[in-house]
C-alpha cells in the first residue's frame, strides 16, 4: 500500500515537472516568435512582398497571420470593454452608442478598408508598420462589434441584487468591474471571442493581400499564400494552405478554446452545480503547474492586491458621491459632440448621393436586389437540408455526442479558403459565378443553423416525445406539433446569424480573383469589393450605405419580431 | 412607539412615485415619516407589493426618494457614505469567489489590507458557524449556509444599522428558524456589535418574534398604517397567550379596511378609488378556500386557518380578499365567516359554480362588467387588450395594470363571461 502511494506521488511530481518544462519552453518560443515577426515592421516598406508558395513557408505564414489575429483580438477586446461600458452606464450615450454599433455590424469589413489602410499609411509613410497596423485594423472590425455588444448586454442584465451589494459596500469601479462586472461577462465573451475569432479566418484573405487603387498592398501570412494560390490555380498549393489553416484552428481549439470554456464554467451564475461540466486536460495542466502557480503567486496577486487597495483607498477617502450634476454636464457634452457627428454624417451621405449618376443608383438598386436573392436562397437551401439532418442528430443524444465536435471542426474551416476548389468544380461544371456566391454563401453559413437546430432538437423535453409516441402522432403531426415549435427559437438565433453572415459573405462571393482573372457577378457585394479595390470612394460608401440599410431594416422589420415570438410563444418554461 | 433616543436615520416626508408620459404621477410611496432608534429591532411589514423593499432601499440610499429626505445623524445621506449592510432575500453571493472572499470584499472596498481583512473574515464566519467552508463556492453550500454566508459579510463591516430585505423568506421553514434564532441570539448575548436591525418581511409571526418594534405598511400608496412596541419579554415563546394575541392583532390591522384603523400616521381618505383593485387570486384557489371553511363549519380564525395551511399570509390574503369581494364570505376581526351565497356555491356542482361566479362578479366587481359592457357596445364583440390596458394604466402603474387584465381574464374565463385570444392579444364575448 505505502509502496503504491509513494509511486504515484512520485510520478505526478514528474508529471507537474513536465508540465513546467513545456509551459515553460512555449512562452520562450512565443515571446522569440513575436519579437522577430515585429522587428521588421520597424523596417522601411516592403514594396511588393514576394509571397512564396512552397510549403516550407507555411508554418511561418501562419505564424505570422495568428500575431495579426492576436494583437486585432486584443485590440477588440479592450475596445469591447470601454465601448460596452461607457454604452452600459451613461444612458444618453447608449441612445447614440446603441445604433451605430447595429449599423456598424452590418458594414462588411472591405467597407472599411481605403479608410483604415490611407490612414494607416499616411501615418507611418516610411515604416512597414503602417500596412501591418492597416492589416490588422481590418481584422479588428470584423471582430470587434458583437463582443461589444455581448459585453454591453452582460452589464445591463446584471441581477439587481448583486449591482446593489457592490452599491452598499461602497465598491471601487475597480473592484466592482473585477469582482461583478467582468466575472458575469465571461461566458459571454467567451464565445463571442470564438465568433470574432472564426469571423478572422473567414477575411483573412481579404485582410492580408489588396488592392486599392494604383497600389498593392501584400503581406505574407497564411491568408495571402491563399489567395496567390487561388489567383494562380495552384491546386497543390491551395490544399496545402488550407490544411495548415485547419491544423492551426484545430490546434487552436485545443490549446485556447476548450480550456477557456472549461475555466469560464465557474462564473456561471447558478444555484448548485450542474451535472455535466466542460473539462479540458490542458486547463488542468495549467492549474498543476507550479510555475503558473508560482507567477501569481508571487507577481500577479501582489499587484493586483496592491492596485484594488490604492483604489479602494482614494475611493473611500472620497465620502462624497459623485455629483449627479457634473456627471449630467459630462454626459450632455458627449451627447452634443456625438450629435454633431451624425449630422454632419448626414450631410456628407447626402451630399454623396447626389454626386451619384442615376446609372450608379440604377447599378445599386439592381446589386442590392440580386445580393438580396443570393442572400434568401442561400438561407432557403441551407434551412432545406440542415433542419431535417439537425433534428435526426439531435433527437440520438449518442449520434448527437459523436457528431458534434465533428460539426464544429468543419463547420471552423473558413469557406473563403474552401472557395476555390468549390470555383474549380463550378467551372467544370458550367455554373458561373452568379451560382458559385450562393455556393460560398452557404459554405460559410449554414453550420450556425445545423448547430442551433441540433441543440434545439437536444432540448425537446423527453415527456413531450413520449406524450407524441403515446397519442400516436402522425409524421406531419409530428413536425408541426412538436418538432418545429420546440426548435423554433433556436432556429430563429441560427438564421439571424446566418444571414448576417451571408450579408457579408457576398463581398469575397461576388468577386473572386481567380487564375489571374477577376470574376465578377452583379452584386452589392462585387460593388463594394470593387470601389474599394478601385479606391472609388464615393461609390463604396454609397454601397455600403445601402448594404447596412437593408441588414439594419430586415433586422428590425423580420428578426426582431420573429426573436419576440421566439421569447414568449415558443419560449420552453419550466 | 416611543422615542428612545435620538434616532440614527430620520425619514422626513419621503415618497416614491413614478412619472407617467402625459404628466400624472403613480404613487408608490405617500409621504412617510419614520425615525429608527438605537439599539432595536424593527420590522417592517406589509402586504406583497406595497413598497416595503423600496422603502428599506431609499432608507440605506440605494434608492434616491422622488421627495423628502433621509437623514443619517441628521446629515442628509446623499452627503455621506453611511455604515449600513444589506441582507437579501436571495443571498446575492458572488458564485465566482470563494466563502472568504465573499465576505472579505467588502472589508477589501475600504481598502483593509489582505492580513487584516483575512483576520476578520475568519472571526465572523466563526461567530456564523461557518468554519471549514472557507474554500468552498457558495453554490457547494445550501440555501441555509448560503444565507450564513451572506450574514458574514453584512456582519464583518461591523455596519451601525444592519439591513434585512426578507433574509428568511427563500429557505425552508426549519432552516429558516433555526437561523432567525440563531441571530437573536447573537444580537441578545451582544456577540455582534450592531445595535439596530431593520428587516423587512411579510411573515407575522416572525415579525413578533424578533420585533421591539413592527411597522405595518398599507399599500396603494404605501403608507404606515400601525407603529407600535412589541414589549414582549424575551426568550418568546409562541404558544405564549400574549404572543398569539399580538400575532392576532396584527393580522387584524391587515385585513381591516383602511377607513376603520386608526393611526397617528398618514391615511388617504381623499378618494375612494372608482376601481377596485383586483386581488391576484385564481378562481380555483376561491373555490379551495371556501371548500375548507365549509369543512370546518363555516367560521374559523384567518391566523388559524394560516397557520394550519402552512401558508403565509400573503398568500392567503389575496384569496380571501377575492373570496370577500365576491361576497362568498364575510371577514370580521380576524375572523373569517362563510356566507349564505358562499354556502350554496360550496354545494353546487361546476356549471352551477361557475354561474353563481359569474352573476356575482358581474354584481361585485366594477371592472369585469365594465369589460363585459365594453365587449358588448361593439358588433363583433371583440376589442383588443391595449383597450382594456390603457384604462386600467390611469389608476395602475404599467405592471400592475396588466396583472389587473391578467387576473380579470382569469376570471372572466372561469366565470365564461368573455375570453381571450393570445394570437390576436383580443377579449371577447363567448356567449352565442
Amino acid at each position: 500500500m505505502l509502496h503504491g502511494k509513494s509511486k504515484l506521488i512520485f510520478s505526478e511530481r514528474k508529471f507537474s515537472l513536465l508540465s513546467d518544462f513545456i509551459i515553460l519552453l512555449s512562452t520562450i518560443a512565443v515571446i522569440y516568435g513575436v519579437i522577430t515577426a515585429i522587428s521588421p515592421w520597424f523596417g522601411p516598406v516592403e514594396e511588393k512582398a514576394e509571397i512564396s508558395l512552397s510549403p516550407e513557408v507555411l508554418p511561418i505564414y501562419a505564424g505570422y497571420s495568428l500575431l495579426r489575429m492576436a494583437i486585432a483580438y486584443l485590440l477588440s477586446f479592450l475596445f469591447a470593454i470601454v465601448y460596452g461600458y461607457i454604452a452600459a452606464y451613461y444612458a444618453r450615450a447608449e441612445r447614440v452608442m446603441l445604433p451605430i454599433l447595429d449599423i456598424l455590424q452590418s458594414i462588411p469589413v472591405l467597407s472599411f478598408l481605403p479608410g483604415v489602410m490611407l490612414a494607416m499609411v499616411a501615418l507611418f509613410p516610411t515604416k512597414q508598420v503602417g500596412v501591418e497596423l492597416g492589416s490588422i485594423l481590418l481584422i479588428f472590425t470584423g471582430q470587434v462589434w458583437n463582443m461589444a455588444f455581448s459585453f454591453y448586454s452582460s452589464l445591463k442584465s446584471i441581477p439587481k441584487e448583486l449591482r446593489e451589494v457592490t452599491e452598499v459596500y461602497n465598491f471601487s469601479r475597480w473592484l466592482r468591474f473585477r469582482y461583478l462586472e467582468l466575472p458575469y461577462s465571461t461566458i459571454g465573451l467567451v464565445w463571442n471571442s470564438m465568433m470574432s475569432v472564426a469571423g478572422g479566418w473567414f477575411f483573412l484573405m481579404a485582410c492580408e493581400m489588396f488592392t486599392l487603387g494604383e497600389k498593392d498592398f501584400r503581406l505574407l501570412g497564411l491568408g495571402s499564400y491563399l489567395q496567390k494560390a487561388a489567383d494562380e490555380g495552384d491546386v497543390t498549393a491551395i490544399l496545402w494552405g488550407l490544411g495548415t489553416m485547419i491544423t492551426v484552428i484545430v490546434i487552436l481549439d485545443l490549446l485556447l478554446w476548450r480550456p477557456l470554456i472549461a475555466w469560464s464554467d465557474k462564473f456561471k451564475l447558478e444555484q448548485v452545480e450542474s451535472e455535466i461540466k466542460p473539462r479540458s486536460k490542458i486547463l488542468n495542466l495549467i492549474r498543476r503547474s507550479s510555475i503558473i502557480d508560482r507567477v501569481s503567486k508571487n507577481l500577479l496577486h501582489p499587484l493586483n492586491e496592491k492596485i484594488t487597495l490604492l483604489l479602494s483607498r482614494r475611493n473611500s477617502a472620497d465620502r462624497k458621491k459623485p455629483s449627479l450634476i457634473r456627471k449630467r454636464i459630462v454626459e450632455n457634452l458627449y451627447f452634443a459632440l456625438a450629435l454633431a457627428f451624425v449630422v454632419y454624417g448626414l450631410w456628407l451621405t447626402i451630399r454623396l448621393f447626389s454626386g451619384l449618376s442615376s446609372d450608379e443608383i440604377l447599378m445599386l438598386i439592381q446589386g442590392a436586389l440580386a445580393t438580396f436573392l443570393r442572400v434568401l436562397a442561400a438561407l432557403l437551401i441551407g434551412l432545406a437540408w440542415t433542419v431535417p439532418v439537425g433534428v435526426w442528430i439531435g433527437l440520438r443524444p449518442k449520434v448527437a455526442r459523436f457528431a458534434q465536435p465533428i460539426v464544429q471542426v468543419v463547420a471552423s474551416i473558413p469557406a473563403t479558403a474552401l472557395f476555390p476548389v468549390v470555383l474549380l468544380f463550378l467551372i467544370h461544371w458550367g455554373g458561373g459565378l452568379s451560382i458559385g456566391a450562393i455556393a460560398l454563401m452557404l459554405l460559410g453559413t449554414q453550420w450556425y443553423i445545423l448547430f442551433n437546430v441540433i441543440a434545439g432538437a437536444m432540448s425537446i423535453p423527453n415527456d413531450l416525445r413520449e406524450a407524441s409516441a403515446v397519442f400516436k402522432f402522425s409524421f406531419i403531426n409530428r413536425w408541426r406539433l412538436l418538432i418545429l415549435p420546440a426548435i423554433f427559437p433556436y432556429l430563429v438565433t441560427g438564421m439571424v446569424t446566418a444571414v448576417g453572415g451571408a450579408w457579408n459573405a457576398s463581398i469575397v462571393a461576388e468577386y473572386f480573383s481567380f487564375k489571374n482573372e477577376t470574376l465578377s457577378t452583379i452584386g452589392l457585394g462585387a460593388i463594394i469589393n470593387r470601389s474599394s479595390s478601385e479606391g472609388n470612394m464615393e461609390l463604396l460608401f454609397a454601397s455600403t450605405l445601402v448594404m447596412a440599410s437593408v441588414v439594419v431594416l430586415i433586422n428590425r422589420t423580420v428578426w426582431r419580431r420573429l426573436y419576440k415570438l421566439a421569447s414568449t410563444k415558443f419560449k420552453m418554461e419550466s | 412607539m416611543t422615542e428612545k433616543g435620538i434616532a440614527i436615520i430620520e425619514a422626513k416626508e419621503v415618497e416614491k412615485f413614478y412619472k407617467q408620459p402625459d404628466g400624472s404621477r403613480i404613487q408608490v410611496i405617500a409621504p412617510t415619516n419614520l425615525k429608527i432608534y438605537p439599539n432595536q429591532i424593527l420590522a417592517l411589514l406589509g402586504p406583497s407589493g406595497c413598497g416595503k423593499s423600496t422603502l428599506l432601499r431609499m432608507l440605506v440610499g440605494l434608492e434616491i426618494p422622488s421627495a423628502g429626505e433621509i437623514y443619517w445623524h441628521g446629515h442628509p445621506i446623499d452627503h455621506q457614505k453611511p455604515n449600513a449592510a444589506v441582507v437579501f432575500q436571495s443571498f446575492a453571493l458572488f458564485p465566482w469567489l470563494t466563502v472568504l472572499e465573499n465576505v472579505e470584499a467588502p472589508l477589501l472596498a475600504r481598502g483593509i489590507n489582505s492580513v487584516e481583512r483575512h483576520k476578520r473574515a475568519l472571526k465572523i464566519l466563526d461567530i456564523v458557524g461557518l468554519d471549514g467552508f472557507e474554500m468552498a463556492y457558495p453554490k457547494e453550500l445550501s440555501g441555509g449556509m448560503k444565507q450564513r454566508v451572506g450574514f458574514a459579510r453584512a456582519l464583518v463591516v461591523e455596519p451601525e444599522v444592519l439591513f434585512m430585505d426578507e433574509p428568511f423568506s427563500a429557505l425552508d421553514v426549519l432552516t429558516a428558524e433555526n437561523l432567525r434564532k440563531e441571530l437573536l441570539d447573537l444580537w441578545l448575548k451582544r456577540k455582534i456589535p450592531t445595535r439596530t436591525i431593520f428587516i423587512v418581511t411579510h411573515n407575522i409571526e416572525e415579525a413578533v418574534f424578533l420585533a421591539d418594534r413592527i411597522v405595518v405598511l398599507g399599500k396603494n400608496p404605501a403608507y404606515i398604517r400601525v407603529d407600535i412596541d412589541i414589549n414582549l419579554p424575551r426568550p418568546r415563546n409562541r404558544n405564549s397567550e400574549e404572543f398569539i394575541e399580538m400575532v392576532d392583532y396584527i393580522y387584524k390591522v391587515l385585513t381591516k379596511p383602511d377607513e376603520e384603523l386608526e393611526t397617528e400616521a398618514y391615511t388617504i381618505k381623499e378618494k375612494k378609488a372608482k376601481h377596485i383593485m383586483l386581488p391576484h387570486a385564481r378562481p380555483g384557489g376561491i373555490a379551495g378556500l371556501l371548500e375548507i371553511l365549509s369543512d370546518r363549519g363555516g367560521k374559523d380564525d384567518l391566523y388559524h386557518l394560516a397557520d394550519e395551511l402552512m401558508m403565509e399570509i400573503d398568500d392567503l390574503l389575496p384569496i380571501v380578499d377575492a373570496a370577500s369581494l365576491l361576497g362568498f364570505v364575510k371577514v370580521d376581526e380576524g375572523d373569517i365567516e362563510l356566507t349564505l351565497q358562499g354556502e350554496t356555491f360550496v354545494k353546487s356542482d361546476i356549471l352551477e359554480r361557475k354561474k353563481i361566479f359569474r352573476e356575482s362578479a358581474l354584481e361585485n366587481i366594477p371592472l369585469l362588467r365594465q369589460i363585459e359592457s365594453s365587449l358588448r357596445t361593439k358588433s363583433d364583440r371583440k376589442l383588443p387588450e391595449e383597450f382594456f390596458l390603457d384604462i386600467l394604466e390611469e389608476h395602475f402603474s404599467e405592471e400592475e395594470a396588466s396583472r389587473q387584465l391578467n387576473t380579470a381574464i382569469h376570471w372572466g374565463r372561469y366565470a365564461e363571461i368573455f375570453d381571450y385570444d393570445g394570437q390576436s392579444q383580443c377579449l371577447f364575448l363567448t356567449e352565442l
